[in-house]
């Protein structure tokens, strides 16, 4: 401000990805104001990579430690002389009720996201958005109050009858003594849970069907089902793949509302496959044992399984993100070209 | 032409019946339009039960005065009374401290993403992590800062700790959603302060910023709403306390979630089970509150491109 000799544009920072890099470059505020946004663009990176470095550093003497097999055990006694502990259950119980959510939300979302953009009546698709949107704003601790106390008597029929028809394949079996708190009760008090977020995508995905892919199905003669299945569903499906996978993120990190509904299986038990069982994932196991992050032997067996939460939550969540990039939808938003252009002709 | 005509399968009429009278495919079309409508109403089943139940069971406490301004001190499970004071001022204290550290980190960073580094390498890089972060579970979040605050920098469970963990759960919503109202400013606007020989600096400050406001508070609110019912934070971060504590940087402090979590051991005794009912209720009352606001800014406040 207070120097107007200092020559104009004397370094012509990384020219062409700038749109508009008018101002003289000697300005004290200009110097400070651009290191802050550059400083907190860089500490998101950082985070990211302290919280993998950060977990890995005290993981690892734990995991040094650990007599059984970290991969492949079940058995969780992190304490004590002989530290033994392994994540198989955890992993299995994590997944299995992310497939199960996934399998019951997928296809309502996509459908409540056709109903919206296509079938609800113009002005009442806003505020059938917003109700859908409300879903999300219910706090995960009420999910799982509701979900064991009033969810899961009203569920408990439905997995009865299943368990009668399948229960030859030994997922569907009925677990012995099993109470309310379900894998399956579970699995889909996260459907509901993730149902808003694979909505809000998959709608916003459905709206920018080119009006003239839809006009043209329809002066083909097809019936409006007929032009969702042929221009909506085809043009969209790379964004659901991706809204889905974002729900599958969700659903695996979820923790207090699975922790509240499912019932911890007994230690000595034999440990069953069935859905119709009580189980731990990886975050409930971590947010009921808050009061045992006492040693740090301890502490490191509950951190390393927070580090494969983690790991799994980044390749789930990555994915979803390089499906939109490669293929457009959802990104879709008007870039404005000028800069570009005027950046290839430079 | 003759060729094609012969290469022409015979009509059987059904493939292309355009009179909309053809039996299957109305039938078909009928079929979806009743199955995607269904699809809408068993989403909205689950929220008007859970609203119901928690509107019906937890209102009576809501609406006595003592709820709002005492605390739980001296109560037991067993006996009735009390208020949620102490936990209504823990979550809003926590939260609050939560946003002044990531709000303006989130509005820096998404001026870096527009201002500064568009296009750049970096700068989708930080977009990319941005996403990373929004993903990460709360759990995740909450685990980190346990091994940095309380395993390596040796201190203690308090309210601050929390507050750290909801940073990370804050600060991509925040910057998210003041990203998306920077792109919407429009560029005269930053040329017609350029020529005028306004600093770049300046420009963001003064003309950007105020312009994009009304998005930038309404992603505060919803990053707001997002981080005051997280509950796994809290439980490994933070004890519950009864008694009102407003400091956060000393001691446990309650919180609406952690006073469900609470509470809810003792769901048979009538006392705990009200408390509990009441609990929720206000934190979807809280929650609530904060998405309405973001809405009604958002509403008032869209910048009218072009």
């Amino acid at each position: 401000m207070s120097d107007p000799t200092s020559p104009p544009s004397s370094e012509p920072r990384d020219a062409g990805s700038t749109k508009l890099d008018l101002g003289p470059v000697g300005h004290l505020g200009d110097r400070l104001f651009a290191g802050l946004a550059r400083g907190s663009g860089g500490l998101v990176v950082a985070i990211v990579a302290f919280v993998g470095i950060f977990l890995l550093a005290l993981a690892i003497p734990a995991l040094a430690d650990n007599e059984g097999n970290f991969l492949f055990s079940r058995t969780w006694l992190p304490g004590g002389e002989h530290p033994e502990f392994g994540i198989a259950a955890l992993f299995y119980t994590t997944l299995v009720s992310s497939i199960i959510a996934m399998a019951v939300a997928v296809p309502i979302a996509v459908g409540v996201a056709l109903y919206i953009t296509y079938y609800a009546p113009a002005r009442l698709a806003r505020p059938v958005a917003y109700v859908v949107d409300l879903l999300a704003a219910v706090p995960s601790i009420i999910y799982g109050l509701w979900g064991i106390l009033f969810f899961a008597p009203v569920i408990q029929p439905v997995s009865g009858a299943i368990s009668d028809a399948l229960g030859w394949i030994p997922v569907f079996n009925e677990a012995p003594g099993a109470d309310r708190g379900t894998v399956f009760t579970a699995g889909l008090v996260l459907a509901i849970m993730i149902l808003p977020v694979i909505t809000a995508i998959s709608r916003e995905i459905f709206a920018q069907t080119p009006v003239t892919h839809r006009e043209g199905a329809l002066a083909l003669g097809s019936t409006k089902w007929e032009m969702i299945r042929m221009a909506v569903l085809p043009y969209g499906r790379s964004g659901v793949v991706s809204a889905a996978m974002l729900g599958l993120g969700r659903a695996l990190g979820e923790t207090v509302a699975v922790m509240i509904i499912l019932s911890q299986p007994n230690p000595i038990a034999p440990w069953t496959s069935s859905i119709f069982a009580g189980g731990e994932t990886f975050a409930s196991k971590i947010a009921s044992s808050a009061a045992e992050l006492d040693t740090p032997a301890k502490t490191g067996a509950f951190i390393a399984a927070g580090l494969v939460l983690f790991v799994v939550t980044f390749i789930v969540n990555s994915t979803a993100r390089l499906i939109v990039a490669r293929s457009g939808p959802g990104n879709r938003r008007p870039r404005r070209t000028k800069a570009s252009k005027q950046g290839a002709a430079a | 032409m003759t060729t094609l005509a012969a290469n022409k399968p015979a009509y059987d009429g059904t493939t292309l019946d355009l009179t909309g009278k053809s039996g299957s495919r109305a039938v078909r079309n009928m079929l979806a339009t009743i199955l995607i409508s269904l699809c809408f109403l068993i989403a909205v089943i689950p929220l008007a039960w859970i609203l119901w139940t928690v509107v019906s069971k937890g209102y009576h406490l809501v609406l006595d005065a003592n709820w709002w301004s005492q605390s739980q001190r001296g109560i037991t499970s067993r006996r009735a009374g009390g208020g949620a004071y102490h936990a209504i001022m823990g979550s809003v204290i926590m939260a609050l401290t939560c946003a002044a550290i990531a709000v303006p980190l989130g509005v820096l960073g998404a001026i870096y993403l527009i201002e500064y580094g568009k296009g750049s390498k970096a700068a989708r890089a930080v977009s990319f992590m941005v996403d990373i972060l929004t993903g990460v579970p709360s759990i995740v979040a909450a685990l980190f800062v346990y091994a940095v605050w309380i395993t390596m920098l040796g201190q203690n469970r308090i309210g601050f700790a929390v507050s750290l963990s909801l940073v990370l759960l804050m600060m991509p919503v925040v910057l998210r959603s003041t990203e998306e109202m920077l792109k919407l400013v429009p560029d005269e606007l930053r040329e017609a302060a350029y020529a005028l020989g306004v600093p770049k600096w300046k420009t963001i400050l003064k003309v950007v910023v105020p312009t994009a406001f009304g998005g930038i508070v309404t992603g505060v609110m919803l990053g707001l709403a997002r981080v005051i019912g997280e509950t796994a934070p809290l439980l490994i971060l933070v004890g519950y306390s009864k008694v009102i504590n407003l400091n956060p940087f000393e001691g446990f402090m309650g919180a609406l979630p952690t006073m469900i979590n609470n509470d809810r051991g003792d769901m048979a005794l009538p006392s705990a089970a009200d408390r509990v009912w009441s609990t929720a209720l206000t934190l979807i009352l809280l929650v609530l509150a904060l998405n309405l606001i973001a809405r009604l800014i958002a509403r008032f406040s869209t910048i009218k491109s072009k």
